[in-house]
């Protein structure tokens, strides 16, 4: 993956993205990483003392059966949640409750299971929504956003990535269930994100689909700046063929942290935890 | 060619409205001046509603506030430029509009509804109550005001409001409604339609959610503020019953009349209830039940108001007569 932002057509060049101005609370190798984190909801205990990190350069996948903990360690990396022990570090810094607002402007994107698009907005306007964001300009009230040629150019080259150039006029509830997929997973790329987390990207999406939806995913993080990819599927034949690592979630627990080949080599995991491979 | 015909419409029907005064009896001028009021104070409220979409029962209270603040800066200070009512109009809106705004976007759908109309209900309480401060049920007097310095001795009060005053507010709407569309058309713009659609992803865009509601807010409540002073100038009275709760349903009739998705669907909301109001009371006793029996019959058969039903019938047109230039999107 490359860590650098895609040239562009404009005359100004975007900055590349800028260290926080707060100093670090902790010294990490990782990009994103979690120190013993538990977290509890009353008696229930969805996550007893995980650990887990991710460099840049990583593919890494988060799997695990229905109510392993999967999404309340996704919320927590995310800063969704504060963590009951335990810290969460992002870029070096402590991220627990700061929220999606905070970690999209710091290098963080996510998407949903279920597809979050803007239903009145057009393809453009989605992604330019995350490109205002990206390129400062949120408070501009009297700017007129189609005049602004640094925006409209990035939003073209965001929609050609993911095959949506030809869809830019369409507004968002017309689209296929596929096309509002890409959509989703395009407007978090547009924010340039250093580390982005697929929750469930192919969830909805037919057989046939999986691995070319999968493979635009890839394809777009080699052009963009995404320096790591964290995913969370079911699907073991998408986990295999992309992740350098793939951590397995079990009762709040990990099971295991391993690389892909040792993963599937392993058959307590594979038959306790995930099943056979090639199934969900 | 879809834009260049809707910026055609709009550059007639301003040149009509500025041929009123000069083509119609001063009656017609005198009954649209107040319309000018309230497409302002719409053009704000829509963008609460229709473009961050927040329903504002008590938004009559920002007009109530542009009134009172006309009162006391021409009234009691005795400043009476109008210029500068307006201005003052404006800050006691902002100043109203922060806290109140800040406590209210804290909810969304019903809880917000029903919070703004619980500012407007107090208000309305206060502005009855205080009567030695605000004079009570009798309300406040506003005098006569100069126009950019001009006295304007000459003409009597009707002449004056069918006259310089009423090219003043036609001035000041389309003003308003430029400095509107530039706003809704902003990178700021986008972000409160983002978050009107889907709050959730928009915050994982990076939208300040919170944030944008409580500036939409406030600018509404600036415009409404404008609109009010604009009543308060033309009745000559800042009274209690600006800010009652019928009053904000008024503005939410309009809003729905003329339509909520298209930008100038309220202010044809405004015209249309203006020009309606004024027709039905001269007809029948009962023009609140007429009333009340056609904005039920727009919301069953009309729901994007009369703008909306224009906009069909307009793209109907287009395609009969250019069909190779249909399909571009209104993005209004």
């Amino acid at each position: 993956m490359s860590s650098q932002p895609t040239g562009n057509a404009s005359s100004t060049a975007r900055e590349p993205r800028k260290p926080p101005h707060w100093p670090a609370d902790g010294v990490t190798t990782s990009l994103i990483e979690t120190r013993g984190v538990s977290k509890s909801y009353g008696a229930v205990r969805a996550l007893e003392d995980v650990s887990i990190s991710v460099r840049e350069g990583e593919f890494v996948s988060i799997v695990g059966p229905n109510g392993a903990g999967k999404t309340t360690l996704v919320n927590l990396l995310t800063g969704l949640l504060v963590p009951t022990q335990g810290e969460v570090y992002f870029k070096g810094r402590n991220i627990a409750g700061v929220g999606p607002v905070a970690l999209a402007t710091r290098g963080m994107a996510r998407t949903f299971q279920l597809v979050e698009i803007f239903p009145q907005l057009t393809v453009a306007e989605t992604i330019a929504a995350a490109v205002v964001t990206r390129q400062g300009k949120r408070w501009r009230l009297l700017s007129v956003l189609l005049e602004d040629a640094e925006i409209a150019t990035r939003v073209a080259e965001v929609a050609s990535i993911f095959g949506l150039s030809s869809r830019l006029a369409t507004v968002s509830h017309l689209l296929s269930q596929g096309e509002k997929k890409l959509l989703d997973v395009a407007s978090a790329f547009a924010l340039e994100p250093q580390l982005i987390l697929l929750d469930e990207p192919t969830s909805g999406v037919s057989t046939s689909e999986k691995h070319t939806l999968m493979k635009t995913l890839v394809d777009a993080t080699r052009t963009a700046s995404v320096e790591a990819i964290i995913l969370v599927e079911h699907d073991m034949d998408l986990v295999a063929s992309y992740s350098h690592r793939i951590v397995a979630l079990s009762e709040g627990r990990v099971l295991a942290d391993l690389p892909p080949d040792q993963f599937f080599a392993d058959p307590l995991i594979t038959n306790v935890v995930v099943g056979r491979r090639g199934g969900s | 060619m879809m834009r260049g015909s809707a910026l055609l419409l709009v550059a007639i029907a301003t040149l009509s409205l500025g041929l009123v005064p000069i083509l119609a009896p001063p009656f017609y001028a005198n009954l649209l001046v107040p319309f000018y009021g309230y497409a302002i104070a719409l053009l704000g409220f829509n963008l609460l509603f229709g473009y961050a979409g927040l329903l504002s029962f008590g938004h009559a209270l920002f007009l109530g506030i542009g009134a009172y603040a006309a009162a006391v800066i021409a009234g009691i200070w005795g400043i009476k430029e109008f210029e500068v009512v307006l201005v003052g109009a404006a800050l006691a809106g902002l100043a109203a509009a922060l806290p109140l705004g800040w406590l209210a976007v804290r909810y969304t759908g019903i809880f917000f509804g029903m919070l703004t109309l619980a500012f407007g209900m107090l208000a309305h309480s206060i502005l009855f109550k205080f009567y030695h401060l605000t004079g009570g049920d009798s309300g406040m007097r506003i005098p006569r005001m100069r126009l950019f310095g001009l006295e304007f001795a000459a003409y009597n009060k009707i002449e004056l409001l069918a006259g310089p005053f009423y090219y003043y507010c036609l001035t000041l709407s389309v003003l308003a409604a430029f400095l509107m569309w530039r706003i809704v058309r902003s990178p700021f713009g986008l972000h409160l339609r983002s978050l009107r659609d889907n709050a959730q992803k928009a915050e994982y865009l990076g939208v300040r959610v919170r944030q944008f509601r409580l500036a939409a807010f406030t600018i509404s409540g600036i415009y409404g503020a404008i609109g009010g002073a604009i009543l308060g100038f033309r009745t000559g009275l800042a009274d209690p019953e600006l800010v009652y709760w019928t009053h904000s349903g008024h503005l939410v009739f309009m809003t729905v009349l003329g339509g909520f998705s298209n930008f100038l669907g309220p202010v044809v909301g405004a015209l249309a209830m203006t020009l309606l109001q004024d027709q039905l009371q001269s007809l029948t006793q009962y023009w609140r039940f007429v009333l009340g029996a056609i904005l039920a019959l727009v919301v069953i058969f009309l729901p994007r108001g009369l703008a909306g039903l224009a906009s069909d019938v307009g793209l109907r047109l287009g395609r009969r007569w250019a069909p190779s230039a249909a399909g571009a999107r209104d993005t209004a």
